[in-house]
Order: structure tokens, then sequence, then C-alpha cells
């Protein structure tokens, strides 16, 4: 017997089709507005070789974009974290950075490096690593008052309490913003791909929906997805697997 | 003979004198070695503000503290700390948690790998003392309050310190753990006999464990009466129902009241 909570989820995406699908006929709205999730999947279908390959490089240019904000953003975090000083400096900037639309810095990154994989990979990476800048660091600034005092009356180094105790206390943080991060990755590559690129689910949307194919566009959406869905379920068993510690509590209640 | 802790006409102000009103005025003490020290006052009276300024977390404004012979200028190193809070790392068994300060603390970082069989031995040893025997492996959320709070006593004391600083250790505890804590404790003290200061807002907890008293007054804190309690020791839960006790902690509770309307 599947229990209730672990069937909640595709009974609640299945309705979300079915009330798509019913709307569309029931308001006969054109399949240029909003194709019916069957025209979607027969788009996926028919057009699959190259959804295939574009979902690919897609996944790909994430990943790269992702790992470089993980060893960056991991990076970034500790320091900013690791003494008020650097956490009053670094944060407004931070914050700066992040409200910037990463949709204006891409015909940037198109002056620097020309069309194509890089300017994608630099803008999962830009989108992506701010989540896990502020996790990492929030979870160091906010060590207990009283565990500081009693490590600073054993004449602890820094270094010590940042490695012993603040780099571990950090890490359900970390963990947790790689969830978020993933799928914000997506994003960045799909904008990147969108606004100027020649390959990738962004640019397939593009050019589907400029020669109104829109069940394509729709399977590309779906495509997009089902693979940010992936990561996170992929995160979210690492998180359990290396920050068990952070959870146990939750369960035994 | 000299005392072991010392504080001489002190004053501290967080954030230094001039920000706003001090947290201790003028407070003068001295603590024998191996002397067992509560201090009791309302809350926020400045209590904790002492145990900072000995343990040299917090600079002091005017006066002198001296721990040892020396003047207090920094963060002491032979000092233990447990608070109401355990904090206990909660990826880290018991045992393990025990161990941090001689992994971190200035004089035992550097042997703490070739001595480690010899400090899980010690690990061991106060553990058992303190009723956690076969919960070494065990995580801290695996433990209850009290066992938490035991936990955290052992880690004050695993690099065996000269002075050991307890800010309300028990209040976060029911009545009946807290009771047998006390015990735990002062079987503690009686087999080691280092020097403790204890902050509490209990008076049944003052006059069970210590060797004397100090009322301090409402902030700015200043110590308003001192109180020698010379109870036998072991004292027992049964010895906290003689007249002589209820006298001592009605005796306490007066000046107490005195603090209050001041």
């Amino acid at each position: 017997m599947i229990s209730p909570t672990k069937l909640a989820p595709w009974l609640a995406t299945i309705g979300l089709f079915v009330v798509w699908e019913g709307a569309v006929h029931l308001f006969a709205i054109p399949e240029f507005v909003l194709p019916a999730p069957s025209k979607a999947m027969a788009a996926l279908i028919q057009y699959w070789p190259a959804i295939w390959q574009n979902a690919f490089y897609t996944f790909w240019v994430t990943l790269v974009g992702f790992g470089m904000a993980v060893v960056f953003g991991l990076a970034l975090g500790l320091v900013t974290g690791a003494s008020a000083l650097t956490y009053a400096a670094l944060y407004p900037m931070l914050v700066g950075f992040n409200s910037i639309p990463k949709v204006a810095i891409v015909p940037v990154l198109v002056v620097w490096f020309g069309i194509g994989t890089i300017p994608a990979i630099l803008t999962a990476f830009t989108i992506s690593f701010f989540p896990i800048v502020v996790n990492v660091a929030t979870g160091l600034a906010t060590l207990e008052p009283e565990l500081r005092d009693v490590l600073r009356s054993l004449g602890a180094r820094k270094i010590d309490i940042l490695l012993k105790v603040g780099v571990p206390r950090s890490m359900p943080y970390f963990f947790a913003s790689l969830k978020v991060a993933v799928t914000l990755a997506f994003v960045g590559t799909v904008i990147s791909e969108t606004v100027a690129g020649n390959a990738g689910m962004g640019h397939l949307m593009l050019t589907a929906s400029s020669s109104f194919r829109v069940p394509l566009v729709f399977a590309g959406l779906l495509v997009i997805a089902v693979m940010g869905v992936g990561m996170y379920a992929i995160f979210a068993l690492v998180e359990r697997r290396f920050v068990g510690w952070a959870f146990r509590g939750a369960e035994t209640a | 003979m000299t005392a072991f802790v010392e504080l001489d006409q002190v004053t501290m102000t967080y954030g230094g004198a001039g920000n706003g009103p001090p947290a201790v005025a003028d407070a003068s003490l001295e603590i024998r070695r191996g002397e067992f020290v509560a201090m009791v006052g309302p809350s926020g009276c400045g209590k904790s503000s002492i145990l900072k300024i000995v343990s040299g977390l917090m600079p002091v404004d005017s006066g002198i503290a001296r721990v040892a012979g020396e003047t207090v200028s920094g963060p002491l190193t032979m000092v233990g700390m447990a608070f109401q809070n355990a904090t206990l790392l909660p990826w880290r068994t018991t045992l393990e948690n025990v161990l941090l300060p001689l992994e971190v603390s200035r004089s035992h970082r550097g042997s703490f790998r070739r001595k480690k069989a010899e400090h899980i031995e010690t690990a061991h040893e106060l553990l058992r003392i303190v009723g956690l025997e076969g919960y070494e492996n065990h995580a801290p959320h695996e433990l209850s309050g009290g066992m938490q709070q035991r936990a955290s006593l052992c880690r004050a004391l695993i690099h065996a310190p000269d002075l050991l600083l307890l800010d309300e250790p028990f209040a976060a505890l029911d009545a009946f753990t807290r009771e047998e804590l006390w015990g735990v404790l002062q079987d503690l003290w009686m087999q080691r006999k280092f020097t403790v200061i204890l902050v509490t807002h209990d008076l049944r907890e003052s006059v069970y464990l210590a060797d004397r008293v100090y009322v301090v007054s409402k902030r700015p804190g200043r110590i308003v009466y001192e109180r020698p309690i010379t109870l036998p020791r072991p004292r027992t839960l049964e010895s906290t129902f003689d007249q002589d006790f209820v006298d001592l902690v009605h005796g306490l509770r007066d000046h107490i009241g005195e603090v209050r309307a001041a």
C-alpha cells in the first residue's frame, strides 16, 4: 500500500493536466494560444529527436553553470559568513548583484564571449550562485552566542571555530540551497539560449514559437519542468544523505 | 592566602564605558581556590555579566579582575562553561561533543591526536559519573533535556579546568531532573575540587550547592549581601527539608525582597 503522501504529488500533477485538457476543450481555446496537454505530448513524440538533442545540451550547460555556482557560492558564502566584518562588507553587494535581472546581462556576455555556450553557462552560474552564498553565510553567521563563548573561553582559534562548528553547522543550509539553485540554473540557461543561443531548449522554443508551432513550445516547457523536478529530487536525496542529522529531530517528533 | 578569583571595584558596560547604563557596578568579591560560590538575584541583574568578566569574554570599564593572581585581559583558557542551553553540536555523538574542548583548546589541540585514547578514557569516566554510561554514541537529539545538560557538564569539565562557570545550567529542566543534577554536580565537585561560580535564580539550588552565596542587586549589578553556607556535605535532597536549610533559604529570600524594593 503506497502512502497517501507519496501518491499526492502524482495525483495533483495528473489533476492539473486533466483540468488543463478539459478547459481547453470546454472553452474551445485555439491551439496557437494554449494547446491541450495531449497536443503537447503529441508534439513531444513527433519532434523527439530534436527535443532530446536540445534538452541534453541544455542539461549539461546547466550542470556546468551550476557546478561553478556550487564551488564559487560555497567559497564566497564561507568568506561572507566567516566574520561580522566581511558579512557587513559583502552582503549589500550580493543583494545588489542579485537584483539585476539576469536577462539584462546576457547581451554583455555575448559581447565578451560571442553567441553560444559560454554565455549560457555564465547565466546559469550567475543566477544560481546567490541562494548558495546567502544560505552558507547565514548558517555561519547564526552560530549560538553561548557556543561561541564556550569556544572562545577555550582559546579556540577562529579557524578551528570555523572548521569544527561553523562549516558543519552551515551544511544543512548549503544542501537546502542546492535544491533551489539547480532549478534556478535551468532558468538561467534557458534565458540565455532564448536571447542569444543557437542550440538548447530556449533556442528550440523560440524557433518553434516564431513559426507558431505552439504545441512544440509547450512540449519544451514540459521537458524543462521535468528536468528541474528531477534535479530537485536528486539534491533532496543528497541533502538527506549528508545532513540527515538536521532532519532526525523532526522525524522522531 | 590570596583569592583565586578576585573582582576589585569592577564596573562593566556592554559596548564599553559611556554606552548606556552599566551592567555591573562597583562589584567586589573574592573566591578561594576550590570554593563553590553561587550568585543569586533577579533576572537581568548582571549575574551573567560577572561570569563574562571573570572569563575574560568582556573587558571591564574600571576596576580589576584577577584570576589565579593574573589580571584578566582576554579570554582565559583554563575555564569550563555551561549554560541554560546545552548547545551540543547536533552532528556529533555525545562522546564527540564532550571531546570538543580538547580538539580546540590552546593547551590540548596540539596533542589531541596523540593522546586521543587517553582522552576518550577520561570522557567515558566523566559520562559514567553523570549517569550517561551507554549513551556515548547517541546523537544529542536522542537525549532528554536533562541528559543533554549532563553531557554539557562533561564537556565543560573534560579539559580539567581550574574554574567552572555555570550560567543557570539547570533553569530549563523540570524540578525532579534539576534536583537530581544538583547531586551530580556536587559529586563531581567533591571529587575534583575545581572552583565553581554558579549563576542561578533558584535559592534552594544555591543553598544546596554553594559554600558561599552572593546576592546581586537589580541592574546595574552590585553585590549587596554575602552568606556563607556551612551545612555539612554531601548535602542530600532530604537535607533540603531540614530547618537549617529552610532558614538559610528564607534569609536569602528576604534579601532578594529588599533588592526588588530598592
